[in-house]
């Protein structure tokens, strides 16, 4: 073991240079990502309807056909995409670093965040607030009745935060029990450490109908204590990345609101209506402005559908998430989702 | 008046007590005082209620059911069903289930290197050379290329991310003691140079990070190298870990390496001296040859506690095998309710690993010091 | 017989045959190689965190933290500032940290001497014992220990309970005195009480030395101390005011109560520790030669004088430097903590850093409150050793 360490010093080299230190090239974000042929996006380790993998490896749920979308206008194939799971804690290095192009992981839009992490917050993607999950048998009815009670929370959330808020705004004296994991979050409360659950929504409703043994021993209380919009975030210091990706999720919305959809995109590109045709490219090359092509549109609805057909797949009423549109409807239906004109 | 005094025989003494068989070794040993036997008595007595109850739990009330449902049932010990079904999970990780031949056979090589290089009968130069091989071959097998760019074999190329469970645990502990035993060597020497700047500054890295837990380590790994870097410069988390661990461990390793040092006797260094052997020469051919043979056991010992510490990359979401455990069991609802016989099968693991390396410590130990005392 | 001396050759101070002058060339250069190093780390730092707009410095110390803690050592809200959730932080090391020193050391002693006992089923148990609990790694016992206690005990609606003392998921919930300034009282009682301690024990050495008549060093003292504090109790006015904790409607309330986490934390740290002192003691006790052991026996001491008198004083000398090491180990294994939601340093920078995305400078926190914990305890361990080392003529 001793007398061999030379050449296990070369052996660590061709390691070190197989774990691949690339060297990304320098300039816009666009470049490297059409000179490597992927798109790196990154993504939540494990959110159900949000994002997820299957064992096969293969990644789905609504953040993740976000950037699929994006893969799919950028370079044309919407598997050109390489996942980097996160958890909460590494999410923002990993964007700062540069080690992803896209931070694609249901993450609320803050001042803080947007102000002195150095990222842009590009749109948003889904409308969510913060509730509690407490067991059906516990006869909470109301967030209220926490009061001096325990609550397992993530750290590094601003579900944190929100919770000592509501505490403190209420006089409840709640206890926090913070975990470093999700798993260790959950897992906690399913074994009755504490009495109540609290994150997103969105995440409350993915955590119990897949985690929870018997969905119907848990119960989502009504009220919501914040307001969360999640949506992806791109790096500053790169106007024209971060003008696609907004415009990718304007776009899809645009889709919805204008009926275009996954089946019948190649029709409407005969479509009369002018709007149509702007946002399939037929009329006036809308990508040239963005640095892509024509079709740039056209091929990220072929490939994840419209906002609402994304929404639907992953976490609507015919989803196992089964959560309503709500918020998320479109504007002209009672929603928020309101898309600035591609035009 | 003579007196006749016959010779008299004196008694013959009793026959000393039996010390061997089985009831003098419990008398001895378990009865040996009213304290002993008292202790004797209430040990036994706990065995006996609890030892049955355990057993019980372990094998003869245990399921191998992979229904969960079947291990709810009432008076059903230890569901290792469990295990059964999750066992590729735990141990592969989130590596591709059709390709989880390839961490296997990566994991038998390492293995058998680690083995065969314990082996004295094998020790020599192509024992380096295998390693070179060895490393390469497990490198192609579980990243399906070789340096990023070739595709050989046809593999599919499989991301570091992906790697996990028990290969990674190896590969982890092993590719980090590897490259932290020369830093070690470096670093232990300066500590014992006479030049006051050198030396300050292998005390200085040896006692910072002696100082610090790994995982605050292992954080900066995952949280400031990147801020580290120049920009457009990313590197692998697994390479990041890799360093981090690399970097902790050559600290501890390096006061092992000083101890061997400082047990030699001045007058080995002062012989070479004379002699007219340079600094270098006086280290390579004279000190560390004899400092090195006897830190083989702390150095062994340094191993066990790395490959333990690999448990922490869980922390900073790197799925070795208490990580994938984590994985396999959290979020299904179903096998939940069994984690304790998950994390008991990875404590069997972990304790099987560490105790042989432990045993094969202590062998190497009694070696040393035969050959010290000749 | 006149030879002459041959002269030795004239020192030249700056040639590279000067091992003085090669020396500061290499110092030179390695003191050149690290600066290199720590200005180029430093500069891409700044680089990067200007490019990006990543605000840095050690101000955000002063703001409201914004963030509650589970269980605070001191009053402690969420609108106090980020220095005061840290200093909870390390009180909450420091409380996990020394109680399982004080513990682990207690429980590794047994076991070690334990080694040693005439009862194989006692040996044989601690043998078992330290070879299973140091083969394992902390982290997965502490996952492992923080999983029975929360899947074992019953749910906090229906608690186990011994009197006033209640035992649940919601963890171990006990009747904690009302801080009153009676119990100033009492802290000077117990302190006078160790005061008293001291001169009897300097009493019963010389008794000892003087008459050869042992003194109880235990139960005696121990009465001392519980005088002492008995006394502060009366001349505090007998303060009798309890929290008492009720079951509530979802959990056990008021009371004093140490959590699931503390528990596990607690309980995983010691047991593993206490396998490795164990280690550390039977070594110490093995390096004392046989011979002492035969002189204690021949003088007719029995075992446990033998083993408290004879064996354990000399024994010390080699145990204090590796139990040292095993107490830093401690301490910094505590950081483990945020694996299983126990409030440490470690657990509130990480919250600190997701909140104000400061990496650098909460990183350097967690290191420079571990660096200044382990440099405290060499300290006195160094100065407990020097205590403890031969007293040479």
């Amino acid at each position: 073991m001793l007398s061999s360490r030379t050449p296990k010093l070369a052996g660590l080299m061709a390691i070190a240079g197989l774990l691949a230190i690339s060297t990304a090239h320098a300039g816009p974000v666009l470049d490297k990502i059409k000179k490597n042929g992927q798109v790196v996006c990154g993504v939540n380790t494990g959110l159900a309807g949000f994002s997820q993998a299957d064992s096969a490896g293969n990644w789905s749920g609504l953040d993740v056909d976000v950037c699929k979308a994006l893969a799919a206008a950028v370079l044309g194939d919407a598997n050109k995409v390489k996942w980097v799971p996160l958890n909460a804690q590494q999410r923002f290095a990993a964007l700062q670093s540069g080690e992803i192009d896209v931070l694609s992981r249901n993450t609320t839009f803050t001042l803080t965040r947007d102000a002195s992490l150095g990222l842009h917050m590009t749109a948003v993607t889904y409308y969510d607030g913060q509730g509690f999950m407490v067991p059906v048998k516990s006869k909470i009815k109301d967030a209220k009745q926490l009061k001096g009670q325990t609550v397992c929370v993530q750290s590094g959330t601003t579900t944190e935060k929100n919770l000592t808020d509501f505490s403190k705004a209420n006089n409840l004296g709640i206890k926090p029990v913070v975990f470093e994991k999700v798993e260790a979050a959950t897992g906690a409360y399913f074994a009755g450490r504490c009495v109540a659950y609290t994150t997103d929504a969105s995440g409350l409703a993915s955590v119990r109908n897949k985690e929870a043994k018997n969905p119907d021993e848990h119960v989502i209380l009504p009220q919501l204590i914040s307001k969360e919009p999640l949506g992806p975030m791109v790096r500053r210091g790169d106007d024209e990345w971060f003008a696609i990706v907004k415009w990718v999720i304007y776009g899809l919305v645009e889709a919805e609101e204008y009926g275009i959809t996954q089946e019948n995109v190649d029709q409407m590109k005969s479509s009369q209506d002018p709007v149509v045709q702007r946002i399939l490219g037929v009329s006036e090359d809308t990508g040239k402005l963005l640095g892509l092509d024509r079709d740039w549109m056209g091929r990220a609805i072929k490939a994840v559908g419209n906002y609402g057909e994304i929404f639907e797949r992953n976490v609507g009423p015919k989803s196992p998430l089964k959560l309503p549109r709500g918020a998320n409807n479109l504007w002209n239906k009672g929603g928020l989702m309101y898309a600035p004109p591609v035009r | 008046m003579s007196e006749v005094t016959t010779f008299q025989f004196k008694p013959a003494r009793p026959a000393p007590v039996r010390s061997e068989g089985l009831v003098p070794w419990l008398r001895a040993n378990l009865f040996g005082s009213w304290q002993s036997s008292l202790t004797t008595i209430v040990v036994g007595a706990l065995l006996a209620i609890y030892l049955p109850k355990f057993l019980n739990w372990v094998f003869f009330a245990a399921t191998l059911t992979t229904n969960p449902d079947e291990c709810r049932a009432p008076g059903v010990g230890a569901c290792w069903g469990v295990i059964k079904e999750k066992y590729r999970l735990i141990i592969f990780g989130r590596y591709p289930f059709e390709e989880q031949w390839r961490p296997l056979v990566a994991t038998a090589l390492m293995l058998t290197m680690l083995v065969v290089s314990c082996i004295r009968w094998f020790w020599s130069r192509w024992l380096a050379a295998a390693w070179v091989v060895a490393l390469a071959v497990f490198f192609i097998l579980m990243y399906g290329s070789l340096f990023g760019r070739l595709d050989v074999f046809g593999l599919t190329r499989v991301t570091t991310d992906r790697w996990g469970g028990l290969p990674l645990t190896i590969m982890l502990s092993t590719l980090s003691i590897m490259a932290a035993f020369p830093l070690s060597v470096v670093v232990a020497l300066g500590r014992r140079s006479h030049l006051p700047a050198i030396r300050t500054i292998c005390t200085l890295y040896v006692e910072l990070i002696r100082g610090v837990p790994l995982i605050s380590v292992l954080f900066m790994a995952s949280f400031m190298f990147p801020l580290f870097m120049p920009q457009g410069v990313t590197i692998d988390t697994l390479l990041r870990v890799l360093v981090g661990i690399t970097l902790f461990a050559a600290a501890y390793m390096a006061e092992v390496v000083r101890g061997g040092l400082q047990a030699l006797p001045k007058g080995q260094t002062e012989a070479a001296q004379s002699l007219g052997l340079s600094y270098w020469q006086t280290q390579r051919k004279i000190i560390l040859p004899q400092a090195l043979a006897t830190v083989v056991p702390g150095i062994m010992n340094n191993f066990i506690s790395i490959f333990k510490d690999t448990s922490l990359v869980a922390i900073v979401s790197l799925y070795e095998l208490t990580g994938t455990l984590g994985l396999a069991l959290n979020s299904d609802a179903d096998w939940r309710p069994y984690k304790l016989e998950g994390y008991l099968f990875i404590t069997a693991i972990y304790f099987v690993f560490c105790f042989a390396m432990s045993r094969y410590s202590l062998w190497i130990e009694k070696q040393v010091n035969k050959s010290r005392l000749r | 017989m006149a030879e002459s001396v041959r002269q030795p050759p004239k020192k030249r101070d700056w040639s590279w045959r000067s091992q003085a002058f090669r020396g500061l060339v290499y110092q030179a250069l390695a003191l050149a190689a690290v600066i290199a190093i720590g200005w180029w780390l430093a500069s891409n730092t700044a680089a990067n965190m200007q490019a990006r707009g990543i605000k840095s410095g050690f101000d955000f110390l002063l703001q409201p933290a914004g963030f509650d803690i589970g269980e605070p050592l001191f009053g402690y809200d969420s609108s106090h500032p980020y220095w005061q959730a840290f200093a909870v932080g390390v009180g909450n090391t420091l409380r996990v940290a020394i109680l399982g020193i004080v513990l682990a050391t207690l429980v590794g002693t047994l076991l070690g001497v334990g080694r040693f006992s005439r009862n194989a089923l006692v040996r044989g148990f601690c043998y078992g014992y330290v070879e299973l609990f140091r083969n394992v790694p902390v982290l997965v016992q502490l996952l492992m220990w923080y999983l029975l206690v929360t899947e074992l005990l019953p749910d906090s609606t229906e608690p186990w309970q011994i009197g006033n003392v209640f035992l649940s998921k919601g963890g171990l919930t006990y009747p904690g005195p009302v801080w009153s300034a009676g119990f100033g009282w009492v802290v000077a009682g117990l302190a006078l009480g160790a005061l008293g301690v001291w001169f009897y024990r300097r009493w019963a050495r010389a008794q000892f030395d003087a008459t050869g008549r042992e003194r109880s060093l235990f139960w005696v003292p121990l009465g001392i101390v519980i005088a002492g504090g008995v006394l502060g109790w009366f001349a505090g006015g007998m303060p009798n005011e309890w929290k008492i904790p009720v079951k509530g409607e979802f959990a056990v309330e008021g009371g004093s109560a140490l959590t699931p986490e503390f528990l596990a934390v607690l309980l995983g740290l010691v047991l593993y520790t206490a396998a490795f002192i164990a280690e550390v003691v039977r070594a110490g006790i093995q390096s004392v030669p046989r011979g002492q052991s035969e002189a204690a026996q021949a003088l007719g001491l029995s075992r446990s004088q033998e083993m408290r008198q004879v064996l354990l004083p000399q024994a010390l000398r080699v145990i204090i430097p590796p139990m040292t090491n095993q107490y830093l180990n401690l301490t910094k294994n505590s950081s483990l903590a945020v694996a299983i939601g126990y409030p440490d340093v470690v657990s509130i920078s990480n919250t600190a850093l997701n909140q104000t995305g400061r990496a650098v400078e909460c990183i350097a926190i967690i290191m420079a409150v571990y660096l200044t914990t382990s440099l405290a305890t060499s300290l006195f361990m160094n100065w407990y050793n020097a205590r403890a080392a031969i007293k040479e003529r």
